[in-house]
């Protein structure tokens, strides 16, 4: 367990993308959270945030798991999530509850205490002190919930910065949207494929080894295409390779 | 214009395959990205002036009614007339008998997105007048038979190539490939023909100014300047949303219209229309006309889509659309492409024909990022997915997919186990096909889980750290 018995109490909400498709991204944001001096904490009880129904326009289910999410980190001092997207979700249960207002306040105040991750790292803790090593050119994927609704933006870069060995370099249309779109990339297929191609072309553009981003929905797209065209190209969800634990890339074949 | 709204998918498949429309949107998006972003950077302080374009429209939405009132009055006090429309049906038929009272046989039209919101010119080609559109885009579509699939670039989806090719059918000219302005050149010899012979000159209007009467209009190529000056009779088409209370603020709106727009300080002709000509006044019709249309948008000012009144139609959400660049505006099957569109068309032809266009957003929210007057657009996609939801327009088993999932959610150590057998008995690696994937695995490989959740991991983690600790 961490000496960090001081720090403050951290829920981590393990996205669901993460619990079933790369815990990894799970246990380098435990390492994250536990080297900047926090008590890190997974409450029960939790399991999506409730973004697919929310997006979809279910708005019962939507409600049914803000509920079951503010319940489950209610007693938390930060509510931290390796992802812009479900952060964001957080961020807009208030928006749930307009008819319920015991809800709604209980709503706000989870609002007001959760972060993604690397925003919370920088902006809340003021801390960058990464060790790790990346021995590798790459370049970083600005997402868009994260990027438009949160401003994460520079907090990633600051702290891939201080890792040693990593070089990035920055993609044209960075900003632009990859594809993915939660349940958009299986409604529209051929759209998103496109989409992520043009995204594909502009980190190819870079030259760089590695494509990082906050949010593994993404990084499932745009993996999963450089997979499909056997491009060298690995992708990681930024928390990795901050915290030193990369394998061989999102869709690679090492357990 | 008939709607193929409900074919979306098929005509978003045929665009991207379609390479001459592919070249058109590659080059045209860059232009009008670079443009925008390069007149907003010399402006001081853009997003303050977005947040006055914001309030100007809303106060107006606010009090809609006292400022429609009050145009109409000066309009009708400099000598103009005003004629209210509900639908389009209405419109159309303003619109052809002003044009037959004055026995017309031929109309010149400016831009006019209402005028295809109402089909003007189809119906006034079936009471036998002659149309010709004057804005160049416009007119290469009206040669093409087809409709606008941009707000502010009609025919932004042409390569020159087939505008080459369109005249030579038309002009009898060369259809070699020529360079633009000589293009242009040929089209304004013709065009100035038909300006001289029109008798009615229709256009938009961009802004109505309720303390004067005036009607702004904006154009690049000064074809609305000679719509409303040459012609016996003129008529404005235009929409109830567009009042602004004063010529101020129509100053702040067209500010924020250009540069969204084209990347302009301002358009290169600017005109501010109040009335018919005057005694003292060298040009001018005679007979000036505002038909002002409702066609759902009172209904809008009253429900949760009252923002969408804001829209000053500059087109800058399309542009930065990830989804409109890829397919271009026909693909959306009705008047308005894009995202603004995908907000509006529901609103005008209903709910049912128009199910794809809400969805194929992945709120990815930089349209709301761009626009001069700050409309959520994606809030208001989203507002529409809950609206399909809720009346069971989403059916079969998309929603049985989302509720069953749903279910599974809300039972999180049901959830758990079921997500632990997933992760334990996967295959390893990446799958190139998966059951019941409805789009995923047709161009991309699905990473699959690795034996166990975090979940799980986690809690032996913890058992581990226990038991030693
Ligand atoms: S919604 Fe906004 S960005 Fe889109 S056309 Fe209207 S004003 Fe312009």
């Amino acid at each position: 367990m961490s000496v960090n018995t001081g720090g403050p109490r951290v829920g981590l909400f393990v996205t669901c993308l993460v619990d079933l498709l790369r815990p990894n991204v799970g246990f380098a944001a435990v390492k994250l959270l536990e080297d900047a001096g926090c008590r890190v904490e997974v409450p029960g009880g939790l399991t999506c945030c409730g973004q697919p129904a929310y997006n979809s326009g279910d708005l019962t289910d939507a409600r049914a798991l803000a509920k079951q999410t503010i319940q489950a980190l209610e007693s938390c001092d930060y509510v931290v999530l390796p992802s812009g997207s479900c952060a964001g979700m957080l961020r807009l249960y208030p928006e749930l509850f307009a008819a319920e207002p015991a809800w709604q306040s209980r709503a706000q105040q989870l609002a007001e205490r959760s972060y993604e991750l690397t925003s919370f790292l920088v902006d809340v803790l003021h801390w960058d002190a990464v060790e790790a090593e990346f021995p590798a050119s790459a370049t970083y994927h600005d997402a868009c919930s994260g990027l438009r609704q949160l401003g994460v933006k520079r907090q990633p870069r600051q702290l891939l910065d201080k890792v040693s060995g990593l070089e990035l370099r920055e993609m044209r249309d960075t900003e632009v949207c990859c594809g993915f779109g939660g349940t958009f990339c299986v409604k529209y297929p051929d759209i998103s494929t496109r989409m992520v191609d043009d995204k594909i072309a502009n980190i190819a553009e870079t030259g760089a080894q590695a494509v990082l981003a906050g949010e593994l929905g993404c990084l499932l797209n745009i993996a999963g295409r450089l997979r499909r065209q056997g491009s060298p190209v690995r992708a990681y969800h930024v928390a990795e390779v901050l915290a030193g634990m990369t394998d061989d890339g999102i869709g690679g074949e090492e357990a | 214009m008939k709607s193929t709204a409900h074919l979306f998918t098929e005509q978003a498949r045929a665009a991207l395959a379609d390479d001459s429309l592919q070249a058109a949107l590659r080059r045209a998006k860059s232009g009008f990205i670079d443009k925008r972003a390069a007149a907003i950077a010399a402006f001081p302080d853009f997003d303050g002036l977005r947040e006055r374009g914001r309030r100007i429209k809303d106060h107006t939405l606010a009090h809609l009614d006292h400022y429609l009132e009050r145009f109409a009055d000066a309009v009708e006090a400099c000598g103009g007339h005003v004629h209210w429309a509900r639908d389009a049906d209405e419109a159309r038929r303003a619109v052809l008998d002003i044009c037959q009272r004055a026995q017309a046989r031929s109309v010149i039209k400016g831009k006019t997105m209402v005028g295809e919101e109402i089909g003007i010119n189809g119906a006034l080609e079936q009471a036998g007048l002659e149309v010709v559109e004057t804005d160049l885009g416009e007119y290469i579509i009206q040669l093409a038979k087809e409709p606008p699939s941009h707000i502010i670039a009609p025919a932004v989806h042409k390569t020159r190539a087939q505008i080459c090719q369109l005249f030579a059918e038309h002009h009898g000219s060369t259809a070699a490939l020529r360079e633009a302005p000589e293009l242009v050149a040929e089209a304004r010899a013709i065009l100035r023909e038909k300006f001289l012979a029109a008798d009615v000159g229709i256009t938009g209007g961009n802004f109505l100014v309720a303390e004067t009467g005036t009607v702004v209009l904006v154009t690049n190529e000064g074809n609305g300047d000679l719509s409303l000056t040459l012609p016996r009779v003129h008529i404005v088409l235009a929409g109830i949303e567009k009042l602004v209370p004063t010529l101020d603020d129509a100053a702040t709106m067209v500010r924020l219209l250009a540069r969204s727009a084209t990347g302009q300080e301002i358009s290169t002709y600017t005109t501010f229309v109040t009335g018919p000509r005057r005694a003292n006044e060298p040009e001018g019709p005679d007979e000036y006309h505002v038909v002002l249309l409702d066609n759902g948008r009172a209904r809008m000012l009253a429900d949760e889509f009252r923002e969408m009144l804001r829209c000053i139609r500059c087109g800058a959400c399309l542009n930065h659309c990830p989804v409109y660049s890829a397919i271009g505006g026909h693909a959306y099957g009705w008047v308005y492409p894009g995202p603004m569109g995908s907000v509006l068309t529901p609103q005008f032809i209903g709910l049912d024909g128009t199910k794809d266009l809400p969805n194929a957003c992945t709120l990815n929210g930089r349209c709301q990022d761009v626009c001069p007057v700050k409309i959520p657009l994606p809030g208001l996609l989203r507002r529409l997915r809950d609206l399909q939801f809720e009346r069971r327009i989403i059916r079969g088993p998309q929603r049985w997919a989302l509720r069953l999932w749903g279910w599974v959610a809300r039972r999180p150590r049901l959830y758990h186990r079921l997500t632990a057998l997933a992760a334990r008995f996967a295959p390893r690696g990446a799958a190139r096909r998966l059951p019941l994937d409805p789009g995923w695995t047709r161009s991309r490989d699905f990473p699959l889980p690795k034996g166990r959740t975090f979940k799980s991991a986690w809690q032996e983690r913890q058992r581990q750290e226990n038991g030693h600790g």
